[in-house]
């Protein structure tokens, strides 16, 4: 019988932890796809990171490391330095990359760093229980911010990928989604891209896909799919914000 | 062919790290250690190996730990306050059971504290700064010389036994200048199966990791540690005696403060004073079996630190207080005299401790 569909080389057998509903699983899936697709799977090594896909070293099936919170793109850099062949990748979520490694993510964008980062923006700290991330939009409720994110008291959610576009250093920089199919199928290319980028050695590129989290946000999975849709993405917008290459293609 | 230079302490680490192969070098500046970056910032491009400075101490020390975890010979420097920021990575690379060398060219604490020379840190190298069980292995040169023989020591130790090696020097001998040599001799090197070098198809993914949720598996990983630990505290204890043969004072100090100590017990010979000196070398694991070996022999021990006494207490601890210890000490960057320890030693004599 012909095999249709099947699970990617670059994902393990082991059973996901994530919670039903959780677009983790799909993140995963796209990262290993395009791994396979490339055929770099016996030369990459991969950057957990601290927060729900702490994991992810169980997850895929190339060389991987746990870096500290926050800290994925200085881990990545040190590999990466000494093993500039390997493609080297970090995982993240939005506590990790915008509030505790902030600094790591703008000076490995800024330094162009030639590794890809896939950072997964879902609102909210997931894997502590629901926190209020750097992310969380205006007025969100949650664990920590009860009363809705007053953004008088605690400042305005960050938007990485317009700061990170304003850097002279970073190869590419994009936001894609994954609430829908075309959204999904938009960032497999994304992602696709990123690690291929890295291939040629172009530099840092970072895709940051607007995820949900049903258990924390308090919504059934469907709901959350649509708040992404009517709540994050108009704060968020998906977009190329930045690609040096196509635009020295389109100078010429 | 062995070669006789003249150096400073830092530059000496810098070198003794390039002969010892290492390649990577990941820092942030910090005054009294800067020379260490600087060495590197022009040596390693020369040589295939790569500088570069990170945006904090906190991301110099997870680059180390990526180039460790890579299987790279990899090093770090700092001083005080960039040890305590480096302390969460070096739990981290306990953790994870990778080897890397981190230098820290103390100076007076506690906070911003001062840039002048110290020895505040022992609590922090030697019982460690981060959190968790583990251990690093403490070199603590005393000259020039030590610094870049203990520096090459110090990568190979890390290597045998998967661990941090810590050169705990002062400012002091990382300014001073000395004459070293560097002999010829091979460094050893370990074969590294658990690195990072992508599957190429041909194994199991290698994970580096120190996260264990069940806390049965997490158990057993720390208690297997500290059976490594254990041989090397066996195995791997340095120490100098001087004068000890038929002392009946004996003086304890490390780095910096032991050369001091060193011209107060022949000042105290020539009085007539039978004392000698024990310089631990290695901090961690601490020379137990010459300071029991001690507390057998002597009246009692004076302990010559540049801090606010730090070692005095595992002085006490592994002469398990049989007999007096007093603490001749300085801190904040200041120095005592051989004239002070010498009246230290008087006083010891004189029964009070």
């Amino acid at each position: 019988m012909a095999t249709v569909f099947q699970k990617p080389k670059s994902l393990s057998d082991a059973p996901l932890h994530y919670c039903p509903g959780c677009p983790h699983g799909i993140i995963h899936r796209l990262v290993a796809e395009a791994i396979d697709e490339l055929g770099i799977e016996g030369k990459t090594i991969g950057v957990a990171p601290v927060g729900c896909a702490v994991m992810a070293y169980d997850y895929f099936t190339v060389d991987m490391i746990e870096a500290a919170h926050g800290r994925a793109p200085a881990t990545a850099t040190g590999i990466k330095r000494c093993r500039p062949e390997n493609i080297v990748f970090t995982y993240q979520g939005d506590g990790d990359l915008a509030s505790i490694g902030m600094a790591e993510t703008v000076h490995a964008a800024a330094r162009n760093e030639n590794i890809t980062v896939i950072f997964v923006n879902n609102a909210i700290y997931g894997m502590t229980g629901g926190q209020m991330a750097p992310t969380s939009l205006p007025g969100q409720v949650t664990q920590t911010s009860p009363y809705g994110r007053d953004v008088n008291h605690c400042g305005w959610p960050i938007k990485v990928c317009e700061m990170l576009s304003t850097l002279e250093g970073p190869e590419y920089i994009t936001r894609v989604a994954v609430n829908n199919v075309k959204n999904v199928l938009n960032a497999k290319k994304a992602i696709k891209k990123a690690f291929q980028n890295q291939m040629e050695g172009k530099g840092f590129s970072l895709v940051e896909v607007v995820s949900a989290c049903p258990t924390n946000w308090g919504m059934t999975p469907q709901k959350a799919l649509q708040w992404v849709e009517s709540d994050m993405l108009p704060y968020y917008p998906i977009g190329v914000y930045k690609d040096r290459s196509a635009a020295k293609e389109e100078a010429k | 062919m062995a070669q006789r230079v003249l150096m400073k302490g830092n530059e000496a680490i810098a070198e003794a790290a390039i002969r010892a192969g290492c390649r990577h070098y990941f820092g942030y500046p910090i005054t009294p250690q800067t020379e260490i970056a600087a060495y590197m910032a022009k040596k390693m491009p020369k040589i295939g190996g790569v500088f570069l400075q990170a945006e904090s101490e906190i991301a110099s020390i997870n680059m180390v730990y990526g180039a460790a975890a890579a299987g790279m010979r990899v090093m770090t420097s700092s001083s005080s306050p960039g040890i305590s920021l480096k302390s969460e990575g070096l739990s981290y690379i306990a953790g994870s059971d990778v080897p890397a060398l981190v230098v820290n060219v103390q100076r007076g604490g506690p906070g911003l504290g001062g840039i002048q020379p110290s020895q505040s840190d022992y609590f922090q190298a030697t019982k460690g700064g981060g959190h968790g069980d583990y251990r690093m292995i403490v070199l603590a040169p005393a000259s020039v010389q030590e610094m870049a023989s203990l520096t090459i020591k110090g990568f190979e130790l890390a290597d045998k036994y998967l661990m941090t090696s810590m050169i705990l020097a002062d400012g002091t001998i990382g300014q001073m200048m000395e004459p070293i040599t560097f002999e010829d001799t091979e460094v050893k090197t370990y074969e590294k199966p658990w690195a990072l070098t992508g599957t190429n198809g041909q194994r199991k993914h290698n994970v580096v990791n120190s996260l264990y949720l069940k806390p049965d598996e997490l158990e057993q990983k720390n208690i297997a540690r500290y059976e490594r630990y254990k041989v090397v505290e066996e195995n791997e204890a340095m120490w100098e005696e001087y004068m000890m043969e038929d002392a009946e004072y004996c003086v304890v100090a490390f780095g910096i403060a032991s050369r001091v100590a060193k011209n107060a017990v022949v000042a105290a010979r020539k009085e007539g004073i039978k004392v000698g000196l024990i310089r631990p070398i290695t901090l961690w694991p601490f020379p137990k079996k010459a300071l029991a070996k001690a507390a057998e022999q002597v009246k009692g021990f004076v302990c010559v630190e540049l801090n606010m006494g730090q070692m005095i207490e595992d002085v006490r601890l592994y002469t398990q207080c049989k007999k007096p210890v007093s603490l001749c000490s300085r801190c904040g960057g200041m120095i005592p005299s051989p004239e002070e320890v010498l009246e230290s030693i008087r006083k010891a004599q004189k029964g009070e401790f």
